[in-house]
């Protein structure tokens, strides 16, 4: 494993570009677009103020950079450096901005959800949506990019358009069975739209592209329902996971739940191999402790870790939520599935600092990752069954079918990684700290870093 | 014992007198006579007077009265004496019936009293039983009031938590409405609030457009071409049909694809149906021969032909059923598939008797075992029986059959036969010895000569590798003189070689001129002796005379020779009669 140079960024704002050549970073109201192999700069925008969000688009040819504070969008080009586009969206305030799938449309949604501004860069046109419903993830594209899913209120009723996004033709409008819709999601295929409701309900309902109530699914009543939603890359499996610390397969051809997995304090599974991250303080003896090296060593702090495989039963840490908060944090708030549907990757809220890693052909546990500190972001490789994961700590974890790996990240100062994202091929891993970015490469060839590995039995 | 228990009505005098006479009774054997003749004279001692002289008359009447009033005849006075005198029979009589009636009364108050102690104990012991059992009583008592108590708490307890769940159920109800109350007014000013956020959002909408706003702008280098290439195209009734086609084709083409899968994966199930078929049947067609022939087994006696044929009649059926199913495999229809899981719970129900009978038989047979094999036992038993029988017989009847033979007279004439036959028999195994020996002797007498021949070969053998190395070491110790010239030796030496290679008949032919050769010639002269007949040391000396100044060797070289030649000679006399001892020694051997 190689690691880069670290570079600065502000507001956790990198991107790598879809066709995987550049890497945008922003630093305050400064856009850098680097080469990915070289990290040479290629090109230097400066936009109006701080950018807030910033998007590539599809094409890789342009780059969004909203200011939502200032109510602006700004785009700039990689091929014509010179040319540049500016939207305002005006007194009515900006809320959040994105590329349309084709890559020559931005998507605006204003303040208090009052419309979607659709502006073209084709033609200068604007066109407006009414109506948006403010929820969790109320706009959804196909996978292919062809068409649009948003979900809209209307005389407190929920209603969804399927757009089409070649030319925002309205191809179905119909109403839904939920009391609060809190998400739509297509199915990679494209065929498939899962709509769920709100944490107060448990009801997840499934419509074909035409609009058909395919089905519909509830697990429990009276009960704070689903949290998180994931489709398998191929479309075979919903997963949905739920504030009763479940996660819930439905299958793609009855619909019907195939399997649920339960996430239990105490592991008993003797098929699940539960990797347990140790802490290795550097072992300085006590009778020798003095100023000099105290004050040397930063090292002193700079703990090794590694996992070891806990023998089973293995009790996970439980951390006891506040039930009469809103939001309680209990319930599985992630799920993923690995680019070859073969596992699943979950988190228990009340479970923070453990990972859970399900086989989706054994539909059992496969692994159980029980850090030192909660799990901020885990991302699957997009190319292999490899897992990476972090915990706001300088180390970056991996899975994979092989074993677990903690490597610490070898960057000057206080490299603490927030959050991770993969290069579309599985190569590098860019990690983005608090206010820095570093890539980290998976060339196994030259490995520079002690990496402490232990095979899975 | 129990003195108070005499009879009352007896006067207190006779008290003494009763209880003395008793205890005679009792100490001693009852001899009336005495102890009547010892009682007047007792209780005249005593000076007690029931009667008197004077009062005879009245106590005789008093005494009769009495007796009559205890059923005893009276005591009669005799007038005819001198004074008054008792009719010594009567009273006599009376006594002894007032003594019956004592030792009666006594023997019941004996056992009276026996009775009294017995009742006695029982009294006592029925009243402690009593008591007992009072005690018991009273504590039933005291554990049911004790019950009865606690069920009555219970009962409150019961009563008080009825109550209270029935106010908690009130409450619940309570609760669940307020609760429902809320969620109604929560969901009315929801939906209140969110409509006048509408109406809000509308107004702020129609103010936008209203407005007109300045900043809402987009500014623009220039216009962007499409990702495609293709240039916009307007909104028409014809491009809403197309989309339409193309979500359809895209629903459609995933159903095909998901229908393909499906079919894909059923085919393959299908398959491996199948292939678990086939295992069954597999499975189950070689035990069928064996379990139908177990039948005449006794030991499957017990396994019914009904199923027999039942299983005969399965196996026709999933013959069938193995058709069908092969025809469902091509022809995909509802009804051949039921055909097909008819089959195979046929087949299952099939393979699942088999095992039953299996185990049944297992569990017979090891239930059988022991049994079985008493039976072959005893079986075997009887037929050894049989057997040990029919021997007897046999051994009886040829003894008889020996005892005639014995009993029956035994003439000479055939004695001799006998005996003449025994000696021609021996005479001829003899014969047939004599003739083996023979042989043998011939056969060793052949090897003998062979040995002899051989060893004569040997020593002939001997001899002439005698001369060769005489002749070798000839040309050695000539070749060792130093006045050989030293560039030669190799061709000398390979010369003598050749010779030895070339000499054995001109040695054999040498030995009849060994006497001349044999005389020691010093110098020159002595080489002229047949130099033909050795072509070695003619060769030698020739080239000895190529160089004249070596002339010592020359005639060492002689020397040598002839020592060799005799030296061969004496060897080869040895060898002749080592020859004959080895010879001797052979036939020795072979004799042995």
């Amino acid at each position: 494993m190689n690691f880069s140079e670290v570079f600065k960024q502000s507001n956790q704002l990198c991107k790598v570009s879809p066709d995987g050549k550049y890497l945008a970073t922003c630093v305050q109201y400064r856009l850098v677009v680097r080469d990915v192999n070289t990290l040479q700069i290629l090109q230097l925008y400066t936009c109006l103020d701080q950018v807030a969000h910033m998007e590539w688009s599809s094409d890789s040819l342009f780059i969004l950079c909203a200011m939502y504070k200032r109510g602006l969008v700004q785009v700039w080009s990689l091929e014509q450096p010179e040319w540049h586009c500016k939207i305002d969206e005006g007194s009515i305030g900006l809320l959040s901005s994105r590329w349309s799938p084709d890559g020559r449309h931005i998507l605006n949604t204003t303040e208090f959800h009052l419309r979607i501004t659709v502006w073209s860069l084709c033609n200068k046109s604007v066109s407006y949506i009414k109506y948006p419903k403010a929820c969790q993830k109320g706009l959804d594209f196909s996978a292919d990019g062809r068409y649009m899913a948003l979900a809209e209120r209307r005389d407190c009723k929920d209603y969804i358009s399927i757009f089409v996004c070649d030319d925002w033709h309205l191809l179905r409008h119909f109403e839904t069975e939920t009391q609060d819709l809190a998400g739509v999601e297509w199915s990679p295929n494209g065929c498939v739209l899962a709509v769920w409701d709100s944490c107060l309900e448990y009801k997840m309902l499934l419509y074909s592209l035409d609009g058909r109530l395919l089905s519909t699914y509830s697990a429990y009543e009276w009960s704070l329902g689903i949290k998180s939603v994931a489709w398998s890359p191929s479309s075979q499996f919903l997963a949905i996971g739920s504030y009763d610390e479940k996660v819930r397969i439905l299958n793609h051809i009855t619909w019907k739940k195939l399997i649920e997995f339960e996430h239990p304090a105490t592991i008993t599974s003797s098929k699940a191999v539960v990797f347990k991250e140790v802490e290795k303080r550097p072992v300085v003896g006590t009778e020798n402790v003095s100023i000099h090296q105290i004050t040397l060593g930063s090292s002193l702090f700079n703990t090794q870790s590694k996992y070891e495989i806990a023998s089973l039963p293995v009790q996970v840490t439980v951390v006891k939520p506040d039930l009469d908060r809103a939001n309680p944090k209990i319930g599985i708030s992630a799920v993923a599935f690995s680019a070859d549907n073969r596992y699943l990757a979950t988190k228990n809220d009340n479970m923070p600092q453990s990972l859970w890693v399900w086989d989706m052909q054994r539909l059992g546990l496969q692994a159980v990752l029980e850090q030192t500190a909660p799990v901020r972001c885990f991302v699957w490789d997009p190319r292999k069954p490899r897992l990476a994961l972090c915990t706001g700590n300088a180390k970056v974890y991996l899975w994979s079918l092989a074993g677990c790996v903690s490597v610490k990240v070898p960057a000057e100062g206080n490299f603490q990684v927030q959050s991770l994202f993969w290069h579309g091929n599985g190569d590098s891993l860019v990690l983005l700290g608090k206010d820095q970015i570093c890539l980290c490469y998976m060339h196994t060839s030259s490995c520079s870093v002690p990496v402490t590995l232990i095979l899975s039995k | 014992m129990g003195d108070w228990w005499t009879p009352p009505m007896m006067p207190d005098p006779s008290h003494d007198t009763k209880e003395l006479s008793s205890i005679s009774h009792i100490s001693m054997s009852p001899s009336r006579h005495s102890s009547s003749a010892a009682l007047p004279k007792h209780s005249y001692s005593i000076l007690s007077a029931f009667c008197t002289e004077e009062n005879v008359q009245q106590c005789v009447t008093y005494i009769n009265q009495e007796a009559s009033s205890l059923g005893l005849g009276g005591v009669s006075l005799d007038s005819g004496g001198p004074g008054v005198s008792l009719n010594a029979v009567s009273a006599l009589n009376l006594f002894y019936e007032l003594l019956q009636l004592n030792r009666r009364n006594q023997r019941q108050l004996q056992d009276l009293e026996s009775q009294q102690l017995k009742n006695c104990s029982n009294l006592e012991h029925l009243q402690t039983n009593n008591s007992r059992l009072k005690d018991q009583l009273e504590h039933t008592r005291r554990e049911n009031s004790g019950l009865h108590e606690g069920e009555r708490q219970l009962q409150l307890k019961i009563r008080t938590l009825q109550s209270c769940l029935k106010s908690e159920k009130e409450e619940v109800q309570k609760l669940q409405n307020i609760i429902a109350s809320r969620a109604t007014q929560y969901t009315h000013d929801a939906k209140r609030k969110e409509r006048e956020s509408a109406k809000l959002k509308e107004r702020l909408n129609q103010l936008l457009v209203d407005k007109r706003d300045r900043k809402l702008a987009i500014e623009m280098v220039n216009c962007v071409s499409r990702s495609d290439g293709k240039r916009g195209l307007w909104k028409t009734g014809k491009m809403e049909a197309r989309h339409e086609g193309e979500m359809y084709k895209a629903l459609l083409s995933d159903y095909e694809a998901r229908q393909q899968t499906l079919m894909q994966e059923n085919s393959e199930l299908k398959k491996l149906l199948q292939h678990m078929k086939k295992d069954m049947v597999s499975i189950l067609s070689p035990k069928k021969p064996c379990s139908k022939a177990p039948p005449t087994d006794d030991s499957c006696t017990k396994a019914p032909p009904a199923d027999d044929s039942l299983e005969q009649a399965g196996s026709e059926a999933e013959d069938e059923g193995d058709e069908c199913s092969r025809d469902a495999l091509e022809q995909v229809c509802g009804a051949a598939r039921e055909q097909l899981a008819n089959s195979i719970r046929l087949q299952w129900r099939r393979l699942k008797n088999h095992m039953q009978r299996l185990d049944s038989q297992v569990s017979l047979a090891a239930s059988q075992e022991d049994t079985i094999s008493i039976r072959e036992h005893e079986e075997a038993m009887q037929r050894m029986r049989v057997e040990l029988q029919q021997c007897k017989e046999f051994i009886q009847t040829q003894q008889q059959l020996l005892q005639q033979q014995l009993s029956s007279p035994f003439d000479d004439d055939t004695a001799a036969l006998l005996n003449d036959g025994y000696t021609l028999e021996e005479k001829e195994r003899l014969k047939e010895e004599w003739r083996l020996f023979h042989e043998q002797k011939r056969n060793f007498e052949r090897e003998r000569k062979s040995f002899t021949e051989a060893a004569i070969r040997l020593g002939h053998e001997r001899k002439a590798f005698e001369e060769d190395r005489a002749l070798w070491l000839k040309t050695q110790f000539l070749n060792m003189t130093p006045f050989v010239d030293r560039k030669r030796p190799a061709m000398i030496e390979g010369r003598s070689a050749l010779s030895i290679n070339a000499e054995p008949e001109t040695k054999v032919l040498s030995t009849s001129a060994a006497p001349n050769t044999s005389v020691p010639h010093p110098g020159f002269t002595s080489n002229t002796p047949s130099p033909a007949h050795l072509p070695s040391t003619a060769e030698l000396y020739r080239t000895l005379q190529l160089f004249p100044e070596s002339r010592n060797p020359g005639r060492r070289g002689s020397n040598g020779f002839q020592s060799g030649d005799t030296l061969t000679k004496s060897r080869l006399r040895n060898s002749s009669t080592d020859c004959s001892i080895f010879s001797l020694l052979r036939d020795e051997n072979s004799a042995a």
